[in-house]
This record gives C-alpha cells, structure tokens and sequence, in this order.
C-alpha cells in the first residue's frame, strides 16, 4: 500500500575536479558537487525553487564550453569533465561577489560575508576618493505590521519573485520592474504591499538571503539592537489552523516567538506557508 | 465511505493528477498551501474543474468553474454517473471485482439526465457532460473536497455520492487516484483517530464491538460504556430535551461557532454545569462555572497530530505556558485523582505508546520513528512499515484482501430544508477567509493587512436591485434573527447568492443567520443554505 | 490561471478602445466574460492563448495616451490574465514604454547618440527638434547609421510612429551592379507590389522549395555552408535539421528583425525595400522544418519595415503564398508581426522569445537550445533577415552555384554597413573575402581628414581595429585570426579627427543601459566599466591599476554572464586599450 510510483533512475557518472561523482539522471552540476563534499557558493539557488541562474557565483569550468557554466541549473551529463577550484573559476566568483559587495548592503547577508571572505573579495577597491560608484540607496519600507522591505540590500537574486509567482504561492504580487543597475522588485508601479495582490503569506521573506525582505518582528528588535541569533532556539512543531499539517519552525528568544519560518525540506510545505502560519502565532503571548 | 475516515491520497498523488474536481472547497483561501499541491498540478498540466457556488479565488485557477445552486451536489454527482454510465465509460471490470450495488445504482441515476441536472443546478449541461468525460477517462483523477459538501443537511450522501463516482471509474485504491476531504481544523483528523467521535476506540474501532472492547477493557483495568454517545449536535438535542445537564468543554466554542448560535447560548447558559477547558476566555468560557486554563497545545506542550492526509507529525513545546495555564495532559489527570483514579503523571510519550499498542493503523509509529521522520501516514502496523501513501488498495487486490466488495449508495437530490420565499428571497452561504480562521480567537491575534471584516458579499445586479452600494451598512434577516451588516459588491458570485464569512463574531454574529438543521447521520449544521432577506437600514426619506 | 487582484485605478474609454483595437487586429476577442452566469471558462488555457498579447496592448496604450497608466495596466491585466505586477515589470523594462505621466505634449523624438550619430552630431539635430517645439528623448542606436544623425518620432495620442528621413527617396549605393545577388531587386522592384515581386523571380525559390521536398532543402542549405549572419555564424543547415528532427509538438520559424546593433542597419534596408523576399524565405524554412507558424519581431524603431513587412503579408497571404497549403506546397503556413519596444537585448534570440510571449526580455540560460525550447518552450528555428535572404538563391541556383562566390570557408557574399566617416555611408553586398581597404574604397574612401584613425567591425559588440588592417579579408575565418569580428556587418570609420574616448565611453555606456540586469557579472560590471572609463575621461588616462581592473571586470563579463551581451560588453573597450586609441595620457 505504499508508492507505485517508483521510477527507475539511471545514474550519470561525471568527473569533479578529478574525481569521479555519480548522480541521478536528471540531477545538476551542483548537487553532484554536494554529493562529492565539495562546497559550492549559491546565492540564487535554493532546494525549494526552480533555478534562474542569475547570481552566477555558483558557476564552474566545463571541458568543451568556452565559458563558465551555472552549476546549479546545468544537468550533469555522463562522461562531462568539471573543475571547480581553477583560477577562472575562483576569478569570477570573487568578482561577482566583489560585484554584489560593491552596489549593496551586504551587512546582514551571512552566507555571503562568509563566501566574500573565502574568496578574498574586495568590494571597495571601486571607489575611491573623488571616484564614488553607484549603489543601491533607497529607504526601508515599512508598510504594515508584518514586513519590512529594504532594497539596499537587495541582491536581485529573485528568489521572492519566484516564491511569490511560479514556483509556490502563485499570487504575483511582485516582479522584477525597470532594467539594468535600476531593476527593482517592485508591486505594479511600486504600490504599497497593503495595496497589491499581496496575501501576506511571508514566503518571499522566507527565502530573502541578504535581509532584504524582513518580518517586521525581526526588523524591530534588530533596530532596538535586540536580535540576538546566538540567544535564540529553533522548534520544529506543527501550525495550529487548519488540517493540512504544515511544519514550522518557531524562532524563539527570550522564551518568545520572535519568527515563524518553515523547513523548505518537507514534503507538506516545501519551506512555504499562509498569513495564518505565518503570523498567526502571536495569541501564544496574549497579543 | 467504506473504512476508516480519511482521506484516501497523499498531496504528492494530487500533484500528479492528470484531473482535479475540487468541488466545494475554497481550498486557496481555507487551505492554501495544500492548494499549492494542487497548484504544482495544474502547472504540470492537470485540468481542474471547480464545482462551487461561488466563483471562488480557487476556481479561478481552473480550467472550468461550474457554479450550481447551493445545496444540488447530488443532482450533479448523480448526473455525471449516469452520463458516464450511458457513455459506456465506466470500468465494468473494476466494478464487477471490487463493488457491489451496481445494478441498483445505475437504475437510480437513470432518472438524472443531464438536461434535468442544468435545471437543478443552473450549470449548462454541457458542461456536465464534458467534466463527467473528463473525470471517467483520465488516467490518475482525484476528487478534493471541503465543506462545501458536508455543511448541509445531507452531508453523508453528498460524500457518498462522490464516492460513487470514483467507484464507478475505479478511481480509488490506486496511486494517483482518489477522494481527499480536507480536514478544517489542524487535528480534526488526530481527534478521530484517537476515538473523539461519539462510537469509536483510538484507531476507529467501534465501541460496540464486544471483542474490541474487551481489548480496551483489559489495558484500561475497567469496565467501558459500549453504547454509542452523542455527537455534538446530538448533546444540544439532549440539553433541550433535559437529559444532558453538564458539559466538559475542550478547546472549543460552541457558543460562536454553532449554527442557530442563539438558540445553543441559551441550551449552554440553562446547563447544571459547564466546564470549559481552554487557552482563550472564548464566549463559552465566558459562561462558564468553572474555566482550566489550559496551554498551546502546538506551542507549548509536546505531543502529535494528523493531517489530511493521515500524516501523523510531532508538535513540540517551544515556550513555557503562561501563568496558571497547564498541559492538557496533566489538567485531566488531575481531575481524574479528584475523581478517585490515579493515572500517575504520564508522558506524552508514555500515552502514545499505550494508545499504539490497543491501535493496530498506528502500532507502527514509534516515537522514535515521529521525532526522525517527517511524520508518517497511517495505517502503518509495524515498526518496519513506511507507513501508508494511499488507502484501500484491498480494492485492486485478487482476493480483496478479506474484505467486503466495496458498496454502490444511491442517494436523492434533497434541495436545502430552507427553501427561498417571498420572505427571505436570497440565498446565504457561509465560508472562510485566508487570513482568518473560524471564530477569530486564534486568527484575531495580529495586525493582518487584508482583513476585511465579515461583509456580505452580494452580485451587483442584486445590489442594484435591492437599491444598496458597495460598503453600505443593511439589516440581513432570516428566519431566526437579523443582524446588520456591510455590503461588499462582488461580481464572483451568481445572482441570488449571498456569501460572508464567520470570523468576528464580536462584529457581526452572523450565525445568528445560519441554519441548524442537520445531518442525522454526521451532525453537521446545513451553515452552507439559508434563506435571507436583505433591507436597507434607513428608508428612503418620504418625498415632501 | 490566476485569482488576479486588481486596484482601484480603471482605464479610460481611449484606453480601453486602444487596447481592445490592438487585439482584434490580431483576431482576440477583448471581451472577458463568462459563457453564463454559473459556468467560466479560464485557467491555463487561456494565459497560454492570451499572454503574447501583452507587448501589443502595451504599444496600444503607450501609443494612445503616451504612458502605460495603472489603468491601462489593469486593463491590460484583467483582459489578458497577466498579474499587474508582470504586466508593469515588463513595461518598465522597454525605452519606448513611459510609465510616468509623460511631462510633455504630443510625440517623443528619439534622438541617437551611438557612435555614428556621435561624430555626425546629434546635437545640433536635438537643438533643431527642440527649437521646433517637440520633445527630445536621447536613446541609443536607431539603425540609421548611413544617414546619421538619426531621428525616429514615436507618435503620441493615437498618431502613427515614422522616421523623417524615410520621406526622402531610397538610393543604393551599388545599385545597378550586376554582381548584386541579395540585393539585385532593391531599387529595381516596387516593395509594396507582390506583382512587381513576381516579376522580378519571386516566389520562384518557393515553388522549386515545393518540388523538391523538405529533405532535399534542407540538404541544399546545408551544403551551401551558410551561417547565420547576425553575428554568431552558427550554421544554418544544422539549426534547421534540428528543428526538423523535433516532433509532436508545435514548431516555430522566427525571423530576428530586431536589428539592434550600433552600427547595424542592413536588415532595415532588405525589409523596407524586399519584404516579399523575407515572407518567401521564411515560408520555405517553415517548409524545411515542418513549422507551420512564422513570427516576424521587428524592433519598434522600424515603422516603415513594419508596415512594409505587413502589407507583403497580407498580399502574399490574399494570393494564397501564405496560409492553408501556402502557394500549393502542401504546408501550411503563416506569419505574425510583433513589435519590440526598445530593448537592444531582444535581438539575443532567447530574450527575443520572453519578448515576444509577454514576459521581461531576459535571455534564457543555454543549453537548451531553440531548436528543441524555443518560442513557447517549443521548436524554433530562428534566423536573422539577411540569413533567411541567402536561402532564396540557394535553392533556386544551388549550393554548388552559391559557393561560386565567398571563400570555401565563408562562402557567398555578406551585407556589410558602411557608416562614420567614409564617402558614401550606406548598405553594401561584396563576396566573402573581400578586403577592408576595398570595401572602404567602394565606399568611398575614408572621409574627414582623410586619415584613417580606427574602425570598428561588428559594432558595439564587436572590435576596433587600426589602419594596418586594410589588408584584412572580411571572412569569417580571417577576421577571427585577427581577433576581430564581423559581427553584424558593421564596419564604422573614423579619422583622425575623432575622440576616440567619447566614443568608447559612449559604448561602455551603451551596455550599462542596455544590460537587462538579470545576470550579476554585466549588471553591475557593465556599470563599473561605465564608471571606470568616465573617470578615465576625467583624468586624461588609466592608472595600472585601473587598467587591469578593466580587465579583471572583463574576464567575470566573459566568463560568466548569461548571454552575449555580457560576453561582449567589454571587447570594444579592451580592443580600443589594446590599441592604443583611448586610456594614455596625450603625448605632447
């Protein structure tokens, strides 16, 4: 009484820096990367999201293609020859990051900080005294109680366009508007979320990297100097509306729930939830 | 249905349907990310019929609304059957192996021709016909539904005239393919597991069973009640009656939430004694002898539960409960030594595996094996099982596996009991908003942005007919009690209909307005048809 | 598919009849509406049917009312089931799209500022538009180089868009030239007449196409050796095979009209002076392959190709060249017209496919390929006017006669575009192999100082090379040894009077503007190359350290940008370091 549905999978054996990696049919560069240990910087990747490819930091070398190939999107074929610490390789990962590091506020983006470090990126050698570069200066938007929006520290990896679109909620609310350094995620000529097809369902939050898109509980202990992650715990428990059984994750500090996300590795939520799993939370403190 | 109450696919089977009737069910609003398993469908190419009165925010992500009138499932469900009965597209082999009934059940449907379903339901019968096609003749077809078929007076035939229609295709028992009820509350599916329903045992056992309860019996040290109780609806009867004199109330709030819910105040208030148990001063706790505070039972206490797709998952504490609010566990305990038995002071844990023990579907689920895994679906019998994706798979099986062939129901068209009138013209449905949950004391605890309060929704054509505007403030009567309400123009529904939602009964207590006629059979309030009327709060100031 | 929510703002009745108009032309009922009051039809089915529509509604609007209003938008989004979100990303990521109430009264003159209108003197052409009253909109290249400096004049409350210089009369500069092959009927045959167009050997190549069968086609054009034109010479025959090979789903032939490229103006010319050479190239690729739909995606800035384009449709398809069994093939065939919107990045061909089906023109990452995912994720087999132009002789003569001419590697003649300062600017046709100093003879010498400075071959994306490059024969094989390109066919001179630096800093910021910004090496690099060259302009030259952030900035644009124009967006610049044409400090 279990699965009928099993396929059979053909596996591919390609080479990784040397060594041979052998994945499933079907599955990408980078998750024979995560099957060989090697680590691999992904911006705008994430397991519960189609690939875009767009933030090129996961890219690697790949005998017979002139350029770099995104690993994170490019099916693994038999037999393909990958080398993902050359110099090349190492070169444009650190200038994208560099990149990145030089037009945004990366100060709350961990993972990048981290692979920024690695890479020996330097995002300020592009100024300099009477030479300043463009960057992304705007406002936070604080619109309601629930989120907050700072797109000074959007890296544009659209991973809450696609949560807000295709690849879960399906609602739109949000797109990527204007072109080039200007591209923005934007409501339909920037109107205020309250205003928009937004649901509130938090999932554009949910997958922000850099802290762009934040739950307003997150953005005002931070602004009071009160978030301390080091303090904080994560339980994994059960939303308490209606049946679908959807798992959360309750952040708490101070014996208080300070956010709500879900983990993007379950079968019932793929990491996304509604405005009442969400948010829903705060009668437990008799708000 | 024909076992155990549950639904009988998986969400990953409805991601690979190749047809979906979601029929009565918002499920985008009520239920939204089991609607992003549906979602994942219907991009991969499923096409979906949406079976609602209402053209609903789910129905727009079908390829077909079909909007019938409040309260004619079986009309349409019977028509769909005999039209694919009369298109030879039914699986006589399925039929003849795995059910029983058939014969009479296509005699009966005989009389539901398509022509006379489009009178009943105001659906073109066309349409009927190409969703009953579609539905027979694709490869993997589930049927999802909420209460839009149980909230009515007929509920279990609604369902079962449902169920008749994946008999009659074999569209059951499979991978792929099967009925999905979704479940309203996070642990409604838990509750009945674990014998919350007036005549069962933990693991849907039947009191009345004698070997079952001497089962029970034995584990418990004590002699147990084999007569069925009362469901809710039933205990209300029996207040009235004077037969029931006091109520032990957990986690629930009959006096917002019950159809008619004036009458059920009055029943509540005239009882000997009423204990409510619960985290919330909810109006019933309110009218209360005596309130136990009680803890978050998904926050603040350890413990499981199920969800609609039987899937049984941990909920952990996370904060200690506030004040003197307790665990449920140790609230009943001690009122059960105040009472005279000493149960000790069991763990969570401790009580699962004792309910394991007396429930075989959930024999296998080890603690161990809830806290490692992300969660496990019943039945699951043993230690080594990986738990169940889909049920009745008996019925594909050469032998049935033991069981009894699965029987055909026939079931009648019975239009709601409250017929429109003269009097109250418009016809009242009732349903949930996203960002709300049922009576509000959970949902009511943040600040949403897209709440709207519980308006009436009404179709422009009737506004203009009625002379009232969008956001105009008038009086909605039925039959047992007005309130006042707002009007909110919304060309998404048929004219006739009136639709609102139930959240803010503090605001607008519109169950006042609902009906509280029920099915015998599952207790269930008809909340789904009444018949209203609605009138201008102020007259038109007489010409001078 | 979706449970759109729509705000407040509603379009005015222009609007409506804009957006409802630009829909029944192309055969959508604009009417949304249930088929009763308790039955509705939507979901997949009809976003699949109706989201291409998007960028002709938007046009509708910006044409009416001159800006995409909310209204409008909303509109635009109830009546094609496009979220208004989308509907407002992809009006904001097009030049010719206002989505602010335009500040000015009646029709927007776009003026180019790109290298050929840069030496010709855009400036003094604004100053006359503005002392006219009119409102100028500096923009990037027009594609009308060999009449710099360029003008094209979107029109405003419902007035068409035209180009002035299209009123003077069209002269060839080899016309008359017995060695013409794909230009032989420009000048000579009247390009609104399919009469005039038979007479001149039309629909001849179709017919042969006809008699000789699929296979037979495709096999011609691949002996030929012909390569796409537009600049990355991939050969014709096995992008055709392979769209052939596909089955069982609809497949697709799309001409890139979309020229784009500074510099680039050859395929204007073949459309607005051959139109029916395209139609009939076009319909026997469809033949070739087995598709039966045919798009045309003409960069917004070519009313007059357009409505060329258009016309020889609809005469082709009333005399049965197009359509049902098109011209007695057995195939069916037929070609729709869609218009960009100001975006140099459409003309990649996957940007060119979200263009047209509606979304944002962000390229796609490759693998997969057109041939097997193109236009609506189907079949496509997608060529440039110029490529599809070549196939005409190569099945009416032959392969054999086509690679009488070019060189065994290169073979047949190739459209070059003479502009900057030579003698005679304009469109040129010379066998493959020819060398740059001829072709600059032919057209005239080098003008100015009559000192050669630098050329640039293939446009913005392409490279400059110096005066010791007369000799070089323009071939594919060639111009790669010498580490250049010939692109699109650019070939732009300048002589030593020029600044070479306004012109590379132009370019650098021509790709900051035009970079989508989907991908993070050309978005942000494109600007940092942009900044570093200005502050270049202002010292007087490059420190070393700058100079090899130039190229650092490069390699990542290279190595891991999503599409060509990242590739490219640095070569201009490195070739005119390499040079020496830009970054020292001047010697005296």
């Amino acid at each position: 009484m279990t699965a009928a549905g099993t396929i059979t999978e053909t596996a591919v054996t390609l080479t990784i820096d040397g060594r041979p990696v052998e994945v499933a049919e079907g599955s990408t560069i980078h998750a024979a990367c995560v099957e060989a240990g090697i680590d691999t910087p992904t911006l705008c990747w994430a397991e519960n999201l189609t690939p875009v490819n767009v933030c090129r930091v996961c890219v690697v070398e790949l005998e017979g293609s002139r350029a770099l190939v995104p690993s994170c999107s490019r099916p693994a074929d038999d037999g393909m020859v990958v080398q993902t610490d050359t110099a090349r390789v190492r070169h444009s990962r650190r200038m994208v990051l560099e990149f990145l590091g030089s037009g945004v506020d990366l100060s709350q983006a961990e993972d990048l900080q981290r692979w920024m470090e690695a890479y020996g990126a330097d995002p300020d050698r592009y100024a300099d005294e009477d030479h300043p570069v463009e960057r992304v200066e705007e406002p936070v938007k604080v619109q309601d109680e629930l989120y907050i929006r700072d797109y000074s520290k959007c890296v544009l990896c659209y991973k809450c366009v696609e949560a807000c679109g295709d690849d879960a909620q399906h609602t739109f609310a949000i797109a990527v508007a204007g072109r080039g350094f200007d591209a923005r995620i934007s409501t339909e000529f920037d109107v205020t979320l309250p205003d928009s097809a937004c649901v509130y369902c938090g999932n554009c939050v949910g997958v922000c990297p850099t802290g762009a898109l934040q739950f307003k509980s997150e953005y005002d202990l931070r602004q009071a100097d009160e978030w301390r992650p080091e303090d904080q715990s994560v339980t994994r428990t059960v939303c308490s509306y209606c049946g679908v059984g959807c798992n959360l994750e309750l952040h708490v500090q101070d014996e208080r729930i300070v956010k709500v996300t879900s983990p993007a590795d379950h079968s019932v939520t793929s990491g996304h939830l509604c405005i009442k799993g969400r948010f829903g939370w705060q009668y437990v403190h008799g708000e | 249905m024909f076992g155990a109450g549950g639904g009988t696919s998986s969400y990953a089977e409805v991601e690979a349907a190749d047809l979906i009737l979601l029929w009565g069910s918002n499920a985008r609003e009520a239920h939204p990310i089991f609607f992003h398993h549906v979602l994942k469908a219907v991009a991969d190419g499923a096409r979906m019929y949406a079976i609602d009165p209402r053209r609903t925010s789910s129905a727009k992500f079908a390829d077909r609304w079909l909007g019938l009138s409040v309260g004619t499932d079986i009309a349409l469900a019977n028509a769909m059957g005999r039209e694919i009965i009369a298109a030879g597209l039914h699986d006589r082999d399925f039929i003849d192996h795995a059910t029983s009934g058939f014969d009479a059940y296509a005699a009966h449907v005989e009389s539901y021709t398509l022509d006379w379903a489009a009178e009943q339901t105001g659906v073109p019968a066309e349409a009927i016909r190409e969703m009953a096609h579609a539905y027979a003749t694709a490869p993997n077809a589930q049927i999802l539904w909420t209460l839009g078929i149980t909230e009515h007076h007929n509920a279990v035939d609604n369902v079962v005239s449902l169920c008749n229609l994946a008999l009659l295709t074999g569209h059951v028992g499979r991978w792929g393919s099967g009925l999905c009820p979704l479940r309203g509350q996070n642990n409604v599916q838990g509750g009945g597991d674990m014998g919350a329903i007036p005549n069962k045992f933990p693991g849907f056992q039947d009191v009345d069973d004698d070997e079952v309860r001497a089962k029970f019996e034995a584990a418990y040290g004590t002699e147990l009640n084999g007569v069925p109780g009362k469901h809710l609806t039933l205990m209300f009867e029996a207040m009235e009656a004077g037969e029931l004199r006091a109520c032990y109330v957990i986690g629930e709030n009959p006096a917002d939430s019950e159809a008619d819910v004036e009458h059920a105040r009055k029943l509540l208030s005239g009882l000997d004694i009423l204990v409510v148990q619960d985290i919330f001063m909810t109006r019933t706790a309110e009218m209360a002898d005596v309130v136990l505070p009680a803890s978050v039972a998904w926050a603040e206490s350890d413990g499981t539960v199920t969800s609609s797709e039987r899937r049984v998952q941990r909920v952990r504490a996370a904060v200690p409960p506030p004040g003197q609010a307790r665990h449920d566990i140790d609230i009943i305990g001690d009122l059960a030594r105040r009472l005279g038995c000493d149960w000790g002071h069991p763990s969570p844990e401790e009580l699962w595996d004792e309910m394991r023990a007396l429930s075989p579907m959930h024999t296998g689920m080890s603690w161990e094996r809830l806290e490692a895994t992300g969660g496990i679906q019943w039945p699951c019998g043993s230690e080594d099982h990986p738990g169940s994706e889909f049920l009745h798979g008996w019925l594909w099986a050469d032998d049935l596996e033991g069981h009894d062939p699965a029987p055909f129901s026939v079931t009648h068209h019975a239009p709601p009991k409250e017929q429109l009138s003269d009097e109250f013209p418009l016809r009242l449905t009732t349903g949930r908003a996203l960002d709300s949950y049922n009576t509000g004391v959970q949902s009511g605890g943040y600040a949403s942005p897209i709440r709207y309060g519980d308006a009436i929704d009404v179709n422009p054509t009737d506004a203009a007919e009625l002379g009232v505007a969008d956001g105009e403030r008038v009086l909605v009567s039925s039959p047992r009690g007005s309130v006042e309400m707002d009007v909110r123009l919304q060309p998404d529904i048929p004219t006739g209909l009136t639709f609102t939602t139930f959240h803010f009964p503090e605001l607008v207590d519109a169950n006042i307005l609902t009906n509280d006629e029920w099915d015998p059979r599952s207790g269930t309030s008809e909340f789904k048809a009444a018949a209203v009327r609605i009138s201008k709060l102020d007259p038109e100031p007489a010409p001078v | 598919m979706t449970d759109i929510y729509l705000g407040a703002d509603r379009a005015t009745e222009l609007e409506e009849a804009a957006v409802d108009a630009a829909l029944r032309t192309r055969g959508v009922d604009p009417v949304v509406q249930p088929e009763t009051e308790r039955l509705y039809t939507s979901g997949r089915s009809r976003r699949r049917e109706r989201r291409h529509f998007l960028l002709p509604a938007l046009h509708a609007l910006q044409n009416a009312v001159g800006w995409i209003s909310p209204g409008g938008v909303n509109y635009v989004a109830e009546v094609l089931d496009v979220p208004p979100a989308e509907a407002f990303g992809v009006a904001s990521f097009y030049d010719l799209f206002r989505t602010e109430p335009p500040d000015h009264e009646g029709d927007t003159f776009h003026v180019c500022v790109d290298a050929a209108c840069q030496i010709a003197g855009y400036d003094d052409l604004a100053a006359s538009v503005r002392a006219s009253g009119a409102h100028v909109h500096f923009g990037p290249c027009l594609g009308q180089c060999e009449r710099a400096p360029a003008l094209f004049v979107q029109g405003c409350g419902g007035r068409p868009d035209y180009v002035p210089a299209d009123a003077e009369p069209f002269v060839l500069p080899q016309a008359g030239n017995p060695d013409l092959r794909l230009l032989r009927r420009i000048g000579v045959a009247d390009p609104e007449s399919l009469e005039a167009y038979l007479a001149h050997g039309g629909y001849q190549a179709l017919r042969r196409a006809g008699q000789m069968g699929a296979e037979a086609v495709m096999e011609a054009v691949a002996d030929s050796g012909l390569s796409g034109r537009g600049g990355a010479a991939f050969p014709t025959g096995v992008k055709w095979r392979a769209v052939a090979a596909e089955t069982g789903r609809p497949k697709h032939v799309v001409s890139n009209c979309d020229e784009s490229e500074p510099g680039t103006f050859k395929d204007r010319i073949v459309m607005e002076q051959d139109p029916f050479a395209v139609i009939e190239a076009m319909t026997i690729a469809g033949l070739a392959t087995g598709a039966a739909n045919g798009w045309i995606y003409i960069r917004g800035e070519y009313p007059l190709a357009t409505a060329r384009l258009q016309g020889a449709i609809d005469a082709a398809r009333a005399a049965g060249f197009l359509g049902e069994d098109a011209a007695g093939t057995g195939h069916d065939f037929d070609i729709a017209i869609w218009r960009g919107a100001g975006a140099y990045i459409c003309g990649e061909e996957t940007a060119l496919f979200n263009s047209l089906e509606g979304f944002r023109g962000e390229p796609r990452n490759k693998p997969p390929f057109p041939t097997t995912h193109g236009l609506f994720g189907e079949p496509t087999a997608i060529n440039n006017p110029e490529t599809l132009l070549n196939v005409l002789d190569i099945v009416t003569d032959g392969a054999d006669a086509y690679r009488s001419r070019g060189t065994e590697r290169s073979p047949g003649t190739k459209l070059l575009c003479l502009s900057g300062k030579v003698g005679r600017p304009g469109l040129y046709e010379v066998p493959f192999g020819t060398t740059l100093g001829d072709l600059l003879e032919l057209a005239g010498g080098v003008a100015g100082t009559g000192e050669l400075q630098a050329v640039l071959m293939g446009g913005a994306a392409g490279s400059f090379v110096g005066p010791d490059s007369l000799d070089l024969r323009l071939t594919l094989e060639d111009t790669r040894t010498a580490g250049t390109t010939l692109g699109s066919g650019v070939v732009m001179a300048f002589d030593t009077s020029v600044d070479m630096t306004d012109v590379v800093v132009r370019i650098a910021e021509f790709f900051r503007d035009e970079s989508c910004g989907q991908c993070v090496p050309c978005r942000v690099g494109a600007v940092r190359q942009h900044e570093t060259l200005v502050q270049m302009q202002k010292r007087g030259a490059l420190s070393p350290v700058r100079r090899e952030l130039i190229d650092e900035m490069a390699e990542v644009m290279v190595d891991a940008s999503i599409c060509g124009l990242g590739h490219t967006a640095a070569s201009a610049v490195r070739s005119a370091l390499s040079l020496g044409l830009i970054g020292e400090a001047p010697s005296s």
